[in-house]
């Protein structure tokens, strides 16, 4: 079924399977957010049980997303796999000690004889949160904003300056697009923490949490709009392979591309209505709008920058050196095996959603946590 | 040269440093998770509690190891392209593909499930907890297959062609890939081994039990569950472990002559069952002993690495110096070639820039008649195509000794667990506690042997680790080195003492 596909369409293909897993992680991200908000929303420790265990059950899928997405990187893009992950060194590492430190918290955080206290492993799940997000943000903000590396004729790549990717948070934009994503977070955060729990005053806080964090993802989210449509983006001229810097690009690419624009719009307004019937109609199924609103939102992002002949990787030092889907991909024979692979995709989404709903079936309150056998 | 060296010891050494701390985690993992699976399965067929009670002890056992695999694991993904990001383009191609097929096939499935195995149980039905916990177990063990379908390709490089236009090896048969007999011997040797370590743990856990005269039904009827779990797949590692050598002979036999100290190759090769090393024996000098001591089983080496009484296994000599009777072309010979080939492909690269058709198929004929030894191009004295000799020597026999002392415990356990009271065996069950940390070393033991007996490859002949580094300076790799070294161990730290927390309440506490 894909054999007929011509390796651009493999690679827009793939380019694809990559937003949509990009897409699927951001909106995974409600756990990190609600992590940052478990001292904001659980006043007892009791309360903060309750918070913990809730994102508890689910923490785990945001983590494999993430290594999916990883994976996913590797197999379709490996150039970028190089170049990103070996060149913005001190990025990546920041957010993987941030996830190191994610993975053992919730499992250590109650149990006797855990060496650092309680009050550690909290800490570390608000580090995750916090610092992960934002440096995932900051990383992403540099897929239109660019990074300083050189690709030689061999392919081989070096970061240009000894910062490893760190000098990135000088750009604003990259600061605005992180704390977007981070803001983000925690509505999503409220968000599941309201359709999750059934305890009136975490509720009652996660609503109050969700309206503050609302109007500053407004704020950067008007912002990122208006910096993209009218900022500068970097071109590829597909017949000569030359990328050049072309005004307007990602304005361009908008309009030449209804279908990304309109999973851009209709996923603001998902999000947005979400949020809306959560706060004013007293509805619990917020999350499951605004969710699917982050999804095709990050989606939609992913995808603008990625395809219409744009370097979704743009050098600062060499602008020829600049990442395309073209340029970065694996061979067609590689995309089209692995397009099988990805038939695997609805599947596992299945049995995800299955499972869901199964643990989701009763949902948790204080007296349920205290008598679920393996409670964090 | 220095900074390159210094950038590939501390890249060499981050990766050993965050595979080694993975693998104390992922073994008891895959054993443990079919451990769990068994006597659930007892609980859901007699419905007794006691097995349910059973099986959430040591399930809370497992969720305490498990963290730690997670947070070392995403590590070692991410690290090939952090620190070996020249090795990410050289052949993400082939080398990508496995990883994520990992990702999506048995991530999600491990990820998904343990949740349902861990808070599913007054929420999904008997069966289909089970059915979770099964899961959890074949979602671990299919992530070691994919993991090891991805190793094994380091060791034995099969269904890729080198594409001088993108300077990097493409995949052009992934069910060579997928088939590769060396990822299956790999893969059972490990899993196997695994599930000897989890056997190790639960016995050991069980004999500080009944030495402390303390849940003597729980710890009896467990020590017997595993030391017959043990019993089998330690039989079957041995096995497993015959065919894993096997496949080092045919395809790596400068690993084999380091595992087992030949520096001069016979036929009719014997099997050193334990040594020491003379540290004064040097690559090429043929008048030292290599042994200061030995204990030799003659012939069988020739037989467990090819099959045969008459087979020549080469030695360390042999491989870096040639043997024209048996026609093994010299390492010095290979870098020749593998020069070529070099300069060959720097000469490609002039023409493409240049667009010069005709310099651009010239260089490719060159290129293709050197191809082979690229590798080898990229080395700077023969002597580098050996490792370490006494490391991987010395972990390689401690690994099979080892091994073979579990065969023997697992058989004096179960067999005085059958016949008499075990509870009067003190020291059978003192050799209980021993076992687990020794198990641990024989683990450890075994990734040095595959890994370091690999070097001075990356990918076998084909990159040296030199060549697939990051480009980075190296101060930045010793500073996360450190940062991994501090955060593991502060994390095992609290994970063995939790855990030793955990098993001092017992399953009655629990």
């Amino acid at each position: 079924m894909f054999e007929n596909l011509s390796l651009l369409a493999l690679q827009e293909y793939w380019w694809i399977i990559v937003a949509l897993l990009g897409g699927l992680f951001v909106f995974m991200m409600f756990v990190q957010g609600g992590q940052t908000l478990v001292y904001t929303l659980g006043k007892t420790e009791v309360e903060r049980d309750v918070l913990i265990n809730s994102l508890g059950r689910k923490w785990e899928l945001t983590f494999t997303t993430l290594v999916l997405f990883g994976g996913a990187l590797f197999a379709a893009f490996p150039l970028f796999y190089a170049v990103s992950f070996g060149g913005a060194y001190f990025v990546w590492m920041g957010i993987l000690f941030s996830f190191i430190v994610q993975a053992v918290s919730y499992e250590y955080r109650k149990k006797p004889s855990n060496v650092f206290g309680t009050k550690t492993y909290e800490t570390f799940l608000y580090l995750n949160g916090a610092v992960g997000v934002l440096l995932v943000g900051t990383a992403v903000g540099t897929f239109f904003t660019g990074g300083n590396f050189v690709v030689n004729e061999m392919n081989l790549s070096q970061w240009t300056t000894p910062w490893y990717g760190l000098e990135a948070v000088l750009n604003p934009f990259n600061v605005i697009f992180a704390f977007m994503l981070f803001f983000l977070s925690r509505m999503q955060g409220a968000l599941y923490f309201i359709n999750n729990i059934n305890e009136d005053m975490i509720v009652k806080r996660a609503k109050g949490s969700l309206k503050v964090h609302t109007l500053l993802f407004l704020v950067a989210f008007v912002y990122v709009t208006l910096f993209l449509l009218t900022t500068d983006g970097f071109a590829l001229n597909s017949a000569t392979k030359i990328i050049s810097i072309e005004p307007h690009k990602y304005l361009h690419n908008l309009l030449a591309m209804p279908l990304v624009s309109g999973m851009i719009l209709l996923g603001a307004v998902l999000l947005l209505f979400g949020v809306f019937i959560a706060l004013f109609k007293e509805s619990k199924k917020g999350i499951w709008f605004s969710g699917l609103g982050t999804v095709l939102v990050g989606m939609g992002l992913f995808l603008l920058v990625g395809l219409g002949d744009t370097a979704y990787y743009p050098s600062l030092h060499d602008l020829q050196s600049s990442l395309t889907i073209a340029n970065s991909s694996s061979s067609r024979f590689t995309l089209l095996t692995m397009s099988y692979v990805s038939l695997m995709v609805p599947f596992v989404l299945a049995y995800i959603v299955w499972a869901w709903r199964a643990l989701d079936k009763e949902k948790i309150t204080i007296a349920e946590v205290q008598s679920d056998p393996h409670h964090y | 040269m220095e900074h390159v060296s210094e950038l590939v010891d501390w890249s060499r050494a981050q990766f050993a440093l965050t595979a080694l701390y993975h693998w104390i985690f992922v073994p008891l993992t895959l054993g443990l998770s079919f451990i769990i699976a068994i006597m659930e399965t007892v609980y859901v067929k007699t419905n007794d509690e006691w097995w349910k009670k059973t099986t959430q002890f040591w399930m809370t056992l497992f969720a305490i190891n498990f963290a730690l695999g997670l947070a070392t694991g995403i590590i070692m993904e991410f690290e090939f392209g952090t620190n070996w990001s020249n090795y990410s383009w050289i052949v993400g191609d082939i080398f990508g593909a496995p990883l994520a097929i990992e990702g999506i096939m048995a991530f999600f499935m491990e990820s998904t499930f343990f949740a349902i195995m861990f808070f599913g149980w007054n929420k999904v039905s008997k069966k289909t907890h089970l059915l979770s916990t099964w899961l959890v177990a074949i979602g671990s063990n299919l992530s070691a297959l994919w993991i090891l379908i991805a190793n094994g390709w380091m060791q034995h490089p099969v269904g890729m062609t080198f594409n001088p236009d993108s300077a990097r090896n493409e995949m052009v048969d992934f069910w060579a890939v997928v088939l590769n007999p060396n990822a299956y011997s790999k893969f059972l040797h490990t899993i196997s081994s695994g599930y000897v370590l989890a056997s190790l743990f639960v016995i050991a856990v069980s004999s500080w039990y009944l030495l402390r005269g303390r849940e003597i039904k729980f710890a009896k009827r467990s020590i017997i569950v595993a030391a017959s779990f043990g019993m089998i797949t330690s039989l079957y590692m041995l096995a497993s472990g015959d065919e894993s050598a096997h496949q080092v002979a045919l395809n790596q036999p400068m690993k084999l002559a380091a595992m087992e100290g030949i520096y001069r190759g016979e036929e009719r090769q014997g099997l050193v069952a334990a040594g020491i090393l003379n540290p004064a024996k040097t690559i090429g000098d043929d008048k030292l002993d290599t042994f200061l001591v030995k204990v030799e089983i003659p012939y069988v080496l020739s037989v467990l690495g090819y099959h045969s009484l008459d087979a020549f296994v080469p030695g360390v000599n042999d491989l870096v110096y040639g043997n024209a009777e048996h026609k093994i072309m010299s390492v010095s010979e290979k870098m020749v070639v593998g020069k070529e080939a070099v300069s060959a492909l720097g000469e490609y690269k002039v023409a493409q820039k240049a667009n010069d058709e005709i310099a651009k198929q010239e260089a490719l004929k060159h290129f293709e008649t050197s191809e082979k030894y690229l590798g080898y191009g990229y080395l700077k004295d023969p002597k580098e195509a050996v490792p370490d000799m006494p490391l991987v020597f010395y972990s390689f026999h401690t690994m099979v000794g080892l091994g073979s002392f579990f065969i023997f415990m697992f058989f004096m356990i179960l067999y005085n667990s059958m016949t008499g009271d075990i509870l009067k065996q003190k020291w059978l069950l003192l050799l209980g506690v021993l076992g687990l940390p020794l198990g641990y070393v024989a683990q450890e033991a075994g990734w040095i042997v595959a890994e370091a007996g690999r070097q001075p490859w990356a990918i076998q002949d084909m990159l040296p680790v030199h060549m697939a580094t990051s480009n980075i300076a190296a101060g930045n790799v010793m500073i996360t080195f450190w940062m991994f070294a501090v955060i593991f161990t502060a994390l095992l730290i609290a994970e063995v003492s939790i855990m030793t927390k955990q098993i001092k309440i017992g399953p009655e506490g629990h």
